[in-house]
């Protein structure tokens, strides 16, 4: 009887009350991580230096074409930097400059859309791993157990030798090697959280084994899990820039960053520019990532309020 | 099951000779063995005993969320408003957890999502059970917050933003938004201090009459069975030893434990007297003896009582007593308010 009762009041006071309650709903979440986030220097320093990577490369994909960084000028071999050329000329008289802002399209991308394809992926598992346990745990922790055991680099260049050296085969030979970690990692994560009382709290109001594990564990695993990613995206530009180097990357001519310094390894002592610049970029990302990284994790936690 | 015609004594729970087992590897703990009760629509019943006495692994039954393994539920049905809850799968039973009966949890600290604000949580429960948008099921969270005394506007904060008092009402408000027939309260104020467990016990109260929700009130607290239930059904090793209504138990008192039980309060008329703890443990749950589980601590106890399983007396058409020592009809205890 009363059940009835009390939905008829609530429906009755839906209107009256949507007006009221948007006044209280979601001042939370996202803003609140934001400030926090803001009074972190470092974070802030490496979410610029983010930003400018990216401006540089909506710049590149404006203002230079493949061309600019194709064209050989062998009249204009080794120079420099100048005020024409700011980062100076490679072996073949390209701009230097032009070349490494080209080269963000690849490493930024390679960082982030291989640890996306390895956080969604090994999240997912591993996720399920540490939840549901028994024969699903086993079959797939050994299965990343396998996965694991295969040095990245190797099994880069085992994908890249089999399907051919293209960019996408390169983005998705990274993005396979970061999906074990990504399993361990949010399984031993939700292990620790699956055993709390608001799990229990959230079957007695029915909710499903598959909701529960994802949207009520999964948030509170989430945080190593971020720092996780942010780090590995610095490896992961670092791993595509590897693979470039020996060639296992993006095909040569493309101005990678890897593929860069691998050109300009050659003439170390005659044109350390050549190397020095791309080699910068690439610190600069994975710095920038990292400091991110850490910030996110303390930005994230609603825990920590000051 | 349910005759809906008859409102006003519509059993809404019904427990038949429940047994839970929790199976290790050693050893098998016997936690639940043989309880059987009712409750009525709107009446509440408090499950009394000392811990490890099989208390809340009776609720846990009761909403088919014994863990297993280890658990293993030996016999016994449960009927929830006409589902038999041990017999259903796992979709029908997220069904009716929540909607037809909900539970209050211990420790009001990390029964709560720590990363999610409290209006959403509260939400969360209504949008499982009730067709209804985001938004609706967020005014309905805020209504919810208000009914238990917290500001609308506190909706988007996150539990740890909260008193213990605070957090262990925004628990009652997820349990009662979808206003469950059946409300299981596992020691919901054991981690409150005295003041605030008045307040929270109060506001159960009158929640309670105004949804017209049966309780099943858990608690090792005598006072607050006193203040909040209707029934009382003693616990002891996985047993109801001593089974009325509150007049009955407290007035009348009939089980050696129960005496026992009231002997161990304090009292305040009484200073300087000593308190008359019962003797010895709580009986090992992994090695229960053949006869009465109470014996070995009972001063009455013969060896008819740890021999052979104890008898059940009926004392009125509402009053049970599992005691081997009602065979001899001139029996009775000593009574606790002679000791006082």
């Amino acid at each position: 009887m009363s059940r009835e009762q009390m939905t008829a009041v609530t429906q009755k006071q839906g209107q009256s009350a949507t007006l009221a309650s948007r006044r209280y709903k979601k001042k939370s979440g996202f803003v609140e991580s934001w400030n926090r986030l803001k009074t972190n220097p470092g974070a802030m320093f490496g979410l610029i230096v983010l930003i400018i990577m990216v401006l540089l490369m909506i710049y590149s994909f404006l203002f230079i074409t493949k061309d600019d960084v194709m064209a050989i000028n062998s009249g204009n071999r080794f120079k420099p930097p100048s005020a024409q050329h700011p980062f100076g000329t490679d072996s073949m008289g390209r701009d230097l400059f032009k070349r490494t802002i080209y080269g963000t399209r690849y490493s930024l991308t390679v960082g982030f859309f291989s640890v996306a394809f390895g956080f969604i992926v090994g999240v997912f598992f591993g996720t399920i791993a540490g939840y549901f346990g028994g024969w699903v745990e086993e079959i797939i922790m050994r299965v990343s157990d396998v996965m694991a055991s295969i040095p990245g680099m190797l099994l880069g260049m085992v994908i890249v030798a089999v399907m051919g050296p293209s960019f996408l085969n390169l983005l998705l030979a990274i993005g396979i090697s970061n999906i074990s970690g990504f399993v361990r990692m949010a399984r031993a994560s939700v292990l620790s959280v699956k055993g709390s009382e608001f799990v229990e709290a959230a079957r007695a109001i029915g909710m499903s084994e598959m909701r529960i594990a994802f949207s009520q564990v999964l948030p509170n695993s989430l945080s190593p899990l971020i720092v996780t990613a942010t780090a590995r995206i610095a490896t992961s530009v670092l791993a595509a820039a590897g693979l470039s180097f020996i060639g296992f990357g993006v095909p040569v001519p493309l101005p990678e960053w890897g593929a860069l310094i691998s050109d300009g390894r050659s003439y170390l002592s005659l044109a350390p520019h050549l190397t020095l610049f791309p080699g910068i970029f690439i610190m600069l990302v994975t710095f920038a990532c990292s400091l991110l990284g850490d910030g996110l994790r303390d930005a994230l936690d609603p825990k920590l309020k000051q | 099951m349910i005759d809906e015609s008859t409102t006003n004594s519509e059993v809404v729970l019904e427990v038949e000779d429940l047994v839970v087992h929790y199976e290790l590897k050693n050893e098998t703990v016997k936690a639940v063995n043989g309880v059987s009760f009712s409750l009525t629509k709107g009446r509440s019943i408090g499950l009394v005993g000392e811990t490890g006495a099989g208390k809340t692994t009776t609720a846990l039954a009761i909403m088919n969320l014994v863990p297993k393994p280890p658990g293993v539920i030996k016999s016994g049905t449960i009927d929830v408003c006409g589902y038999k809850m041990l017999e259903l799968k796992p979709k029908q039973l997220e069904k009716i957890r929540g909607k037809e009966i909900s539970m209050i949890f211990q420790d009001p600290m990390t029964s709560l999502n720590p990363v999610i604000p409290v209006g959403d949580q509260i939400a969360e429960s209504v949008r499982l059970h009730e067709n209804v948008s985001a938004s609706q099921a967020y005014d309905r969270a805020v209504e919810m917050l208000e009914l238990v005394g917290i500001p609308g506007e506190r909706a988007g904060e996150y539990p740890h933003q909260f008193s213990g008092g605070m957090r262990q009402r925004v628990l009652i408000a997820i349990a009662l938004a979808c206003n469950p027939r059946i409300l299981i309260a596992d020691e919901p104020t054991t981690a409150l201090d005295v003041t605030i467990q008045a307040q929270v016990l109060n506001m159960i109260n009158d929640l309670k009459k105004k949804f017209g929700t049966a309780l099943i009130m858990i608690t090792h607290d005598l006072g607050v069975v006193a203040k909040m239930c209707d029934d009382v059904a003693v616990m002891y090793a996985g047993r109801i030893v001593e089974k009325g209504t509150l007049e009955d138990v407290f007035n009348d008192t009939k089980h050696p434990y129960t005496e026992g039980l009231f002997n161990s309060l304090p009292d305040i008329s009484k200073k300087g007297t000593d308190l008359k703890p019962i003797p010895g443990q709580i009986a090992d749950p992994t090695r229960l003896p053949e006869g009465c589980a109470f014996a070995p601590r009972c001063r009455y106890a013969t060896d008819a009582c740890r021999e052979k399983p104890p008898t059940i007396h009926q004392i009125s058409p509402t009053h049970f007593v599992e005691c081997t020592a009602y065979d001899d009809p001139g029996f009775h205890i000593e009574g606790w308010q002679n000791h006082g």
